[in-house]
């Protein structure tokens, strides 16, 4: 619609400079991690505050990975979120294809029910997790991490594989089932080759989420083989909170994953978000 | 209810009705089954038990104290000083971190949907907040804030801000501010983008029509733009609050709920009373508390939503 | 290849019934039409035919085998979607030997029929393409390869031409004829266009309110429909209708004209074409031309007359009228319906 209306220039320039603005605002803090992580130790008090390390190293990268249980944590945490990812994913499919492509009875009461688990305060349930986690004797392991991330994300989850579901047509695959599928081939030929793009997001989505969950993290896992990443971070940061260089190396670690996974969904992210949004 | 149908059609022998009712209304909860049976057990009856632990003493450093004790935790809540703290915390917490999210997210929406170079990069840069790990988050805002390490006591000192580059988050008059910037830096984005959804909907006759009727930039704002997302932004804001009302991972790291409880919200205090004092009684008559408090905030969402689809 | 019949069929959604007693029969080869206006339940007849929808009551038979409870895949039909239905990311060779792909055939041996009905069709050089690179017009013409490759007993359109336009529909219709009289394959097409339904179809089945409403051939539908829904869903321009008072002489036109027939209230309805122009006086009906449509080969003549309202009449040609002017008009006798107050026709006298 700008196209016939000249704009006054005051305003190009005042829009460039708010643009310029919230990116200044958006990797400020990120630029400050990682300049803080490649500042020599020497020189962190002595540089302080100035906007550029006057010298750079690796040096805290390397302490931590070579020489800090943090490689563990991070493997941890990978195994974690990748498992929670993995599964989530998959049982989300499942859920979001029946709400996609059936009309059956009690499907109101059961998206209710999925609706209503995202709006109860998540810490309610902090207690009662760690006494029957503790219970079956699964405190301080991964497993119970998973399955109870795994619970957590299904609900976005599903509503997002659903929207991605709703995106197919269905005549495709009534096309396939006379051409002489069943409803599982259909949905392994047809269904699932042209839903990739939404497996992958689910995917993202639900890494980054189970990648940065700290709480139930904390009470659920006290024994430093099998802290995750933030578990570990956390105790690091108490105990040792003078080693800047170090601790700030960790947070870079600890941001690339997420970052990666960013890239790669970052497609989708109207789309999920959106369907997040007006669902729940 | 095909099947109550089927069984009047005669001649249908039983097997066929079986599978017919089978594939109808079976079928469907086949697929749901992995994810209800999650949802039961990690998240319903939890819930159920942390609603009967509010009415126990359950206290994992006195383990033969144990009981129902009836309404004597929330007894003991209405006399806890701290509690009334943090329940204004939430609100201003929520409050501040909303407006300015939604505020800071309107803005960055309609750059957004400009035409500008390099808007590809720009939109991957803005987003990137979002894709960090809320601890780090917390981590990296609280190294911010800190004058050994961080630039903003000293930026906020030769701005006249602070008289002194001093650590906000170990002031109880301002600590609040710290979780909350960490948090509008944190969910911009998540605004701008449903925004951004919402602004990319309104079909581009509507601007073409008001402008052949002679409307300006400022009344294409307000007579389109505003009422045509005004339902949608009514919603994301009120479900966002809640959500921003439950977080608690910011401001359990960044101050831990000091100094003082001065940023001691009420789902910081759940956690801090489950975790550091094992009190799970306790712990789960302040979560039944917010619980209430989110739902009488829900009827009024409900009740707006309703006004707003009426119009 | 097969015939079907269709047995007291019903279906309905929960306690919603929106198809009430279908009887029909459709020979071996038959090319039937299923045309209706939409909602009248045409396109959920066409699905429980597919397999699609699940019968709630009656029987369906195809070549004397009960197909109720059997899933579309063993059904041996293939249908051709409004939609296309296109595999998005399969080729159009892909695409159309897929049924054989399920199937496990043999790749070496998918590739003859495959090759044929792209040949027939005129996609041979389309077959490495995949479904978003194609138009309109060829992207239909892969949905109708994918249902010939089958060589099924039947094959099923959904309102297959309605996402084309006019000139493409045309051309496609064209095709759709021709095949069939090739093939010669039992054929059921669902559309709301009375024009596809005339030209292609054997016989056409009319539906409304979930009932059908007549079976016929084109020709008895526009000669003979059975009730006043039919006669104004066949034929364009639609029929006139006229309200008709009746007493001893019999039926009396608003403006005092009689006509013999039943001695009770009715309706008459004529065709535009069957409305012969005269001059003011020598007309049954006196009226005033209003608007006047040019169409080069013919024309239509839009007329208010008193006491009765407006009345259409379609003029072979040209003919030298402006609006305002007085006309007469006249009924071909052997061209009248008459329908009772229900809608049901009545026996003319001729």
């Amino acid at each position: 619609m700008a196209a016939l209306r000249r704009t006054p220039p005051a305003l190009v320039a005042g829009k460039y400079a708010a643009i310029a603005a919230y990116v200044a605002f958006a990797l400020f803090p990120l630029y400050w991690l990682l300049k803080i992580a490649l500042t020599p130790d020497a020189l962190i008090f002595s540089d302080g505050t100035a906007l550029w390390p006057s010298e750079l190293t690796l040096d805290n990268f390397r302490t931590v990975i070579f020489q800090s249980d943090f490689m563990a944590y991070f493997r941890n945490s990978v195994i974690v979120s990748l498992s929670t990812a993995a599964a989530t994913t998959l049982i989300a499919a499942a859920a979001g294809y029946a709400f996609s492509r059936f009309a059956f009875r009690g499907k109101r009461w059961v998206v209710a029910l999925m609706l209503l688990t995202q709006m109860f305060p998540l810490l309610m349930i902090i207690a009662p997790i760690y006494k029957l986690v503790a219970a079956i004797g699964l405190l301080n392991s991964l497993t119970s991490l998973i399955v109870v991330y795994t619970a957590f994300n299904i609900p976005f989850a599903t509503f997002l594989m659903q929207s991605f579901f709703d995106g197919i047509p269905r005549d495709l695959e009534e096309a396939a089932m006379i051409d002489g599928c069943t409803r599982l081939q259909a949905l392994r030929v047809v269904i699932l080759p042209l839903t990739l793009p939404g497996l992958g997001a689910t995917l993202g989505f639900v890494f980054t989420a189970a990648w940065s969950e700290l709480l139930f993290a904390l009470m659920l896992i006290n024994s430093n083989d099998a802290m995750t990443f933030p578990v570990g971070l956390l105790t690091f940061v108490s105990k040792f909170s003078v080693d800047w260089g170090q601790m700030m190396a960790a947070g870079v670690l600890a941001l690339v994953p997420s970052c990666l996974f960013f890239l790669f969904i970052q497609r989708y992210l109207v789309q999920g978000l959106t369907s997040g949004a007006v669902k729940g | 209810m095909s099947a109550t149908h089927a069984e009047h059609a005669p001649g249908m022998p039983r097997a066929r009705l079986a599978r017919a009712w089978l594939r109808y209304a079976v079928e469907p909860y086949l697929y749901l089954s992995p994810a209800l049976l999650l949802i039961c057990f990690v998240m319903l009856i939890p819930l159920a038990i942390g609603i009967s632990y509010a009415f126990q003493s359950i206290n994992l450093l006195r383990p033969f104290d144990a009981g129902f004790v009836g309404l004597e935790n929330f007894e003991t809540l209405v006399g806890d000083g701290r509690f009334w703290t943090a329940m204004s915390n939430t609100f201003w917490w929520t409050f501040g971190s909303v407006t300015l999210q939604f505020g800071l997210g309107l803005g960055l929406a309609l750059l957004l949907s400009t035409q500008f170079h390099g808007k590809r990069l720009v939109q991957a840069l803005v987003f990137l907040p979002w894709a960090v790990p809320t601890f780090l988050i917390a981590l990296t805002w609280s190294w911010l804030f800190n004058p050994v390490i961080g630039p903003l006591p000293h930026w906020a000192a030769a701005l006249g801000l602070l008289s002194e580059p001093y650590n906000i988050l170990g002031d109880p008059d301002t600590a609040l501010w710290g979780p909350i910037l960490a948090n509008v830096w944190y969910g911009v984005p998540f605004f701008a983008i449903t925004l951004l959804a919402a602004l990319q909907s309104i079909p581009s006759e509507l601007y073409e029509a008001a402008e052949i009727d002679g409307a300006s930039r400022w009344q294409c704002f307000t007579k389109i733009t505003l009422p045509f997302l005004g339902p949608m932004i009514a919603i994301t804001v009120m479900l966002r609050a809640i959500w921003i009302a439950n977080f608690a991972d910011l401001i359990y790291v960044m101050t831990g709920g000091g100094p003082a409880n001065s940023t001691q919200i009420l789902a910081t205090y759940v956690f801090t009373t489950a975790f550091r004092k094992l009190d799970f009684g306790y712990a789960s008559a302040i979560a039944v508390a917010l619980l209430g408090v989110l739902m009488v905030y829900a009827v009024i969402l409900l009740v707006v939503r309703e006004k707003l689809v009426r119009v | 290849m097969a015939g079907m019949e269709l047995r007291a069929l019903r279906k309905s959604y929960g306690g919603l019934e929106v198809l009430h007693d279908i009887e029909l029969s459709i020979a071996d080869g038959e090319f039937v039409v299923l045309v209706g206006p939409s909602g009248c339940g045409k396109s959920t007849l066409l699905r429980m035919i597919a397999g699609l929808e699940p019968i709630t009551g009656g029987e369906f038979r195809i070549g004397g085998r009960r197909m109720n409870e059997v899933p579309p895949r063993d059904r041996d039909i293939a249908m051709v979607f409004q939609s296309y239905a296109l595999y998005p990311h399969m080729s159009v060779a892909r695409n159309m030997g897929f049924s054989m792909e399920i199937r496990r055939r043999p790749a070496a041996e998918r590739e003859g029929p495959v090759a044929a009905a792209a040949r027939t069709l005129g996609l041979d050089r389309l077959l490495e393409r995949f479904p978003k690179a194609l138009s309109g017009g060829q992207r239909q013409r892969v949905a109708m390869g994918r249902a010939i490759v089958r060589d099924p007993q039947a094959f099923l359109f959904d309102e297959p031409l309605s996402n084309l336009d006019a000139a493409l529909r045309v051309e496609m219709r064209l095709e759709i004829a021709r095949l069939h009289q090739r093939l010669g394959t039992t054929t059921v097409y669902v559309t709301h266009d009375q024009v596809e339904a005339m030209t292609l179809a054997d016989r056409i089945v009319v539906m409304n309110g979930g009932v059908i409403q007549q079976v016929g051939t084109p020709l008895e539908l526009y000669d003979r429909p059975a009730n006043r829904f039919v006669a104004q869903f066949i034929g364009s321009p639609t029929m006139n209708l006229l309200d008709l008072a009746a007493d001893a002489a019999g039926l009396r036109l608003g403006n005092g004209a009689t006509l013999p027939g039943p001695g009770s209230a009715a309706q008459l309805g004529i065709r535009p074409e069957h409305l012969e122009l005269v001059s003011a006086e020598e007309g049954e009906i006196a009226a005033q031309a209003q608007v006047i449509e040019r169409l080069g080969s013919d024309t239509n003549v839009f007329t208010e007359a008193e006491g009765i309202g407006l009345l259409l009449a379609r003029v072979h040609g040209n003919v030298d009228l402006r609006p305002g002017d007085r006309v007469g008009l006249r009924l071909m006798r052997d061209r009248i319906h008459l329908f009772d107050a229900e809608g049901a026709r009545l026996p003319t006298a001729h």
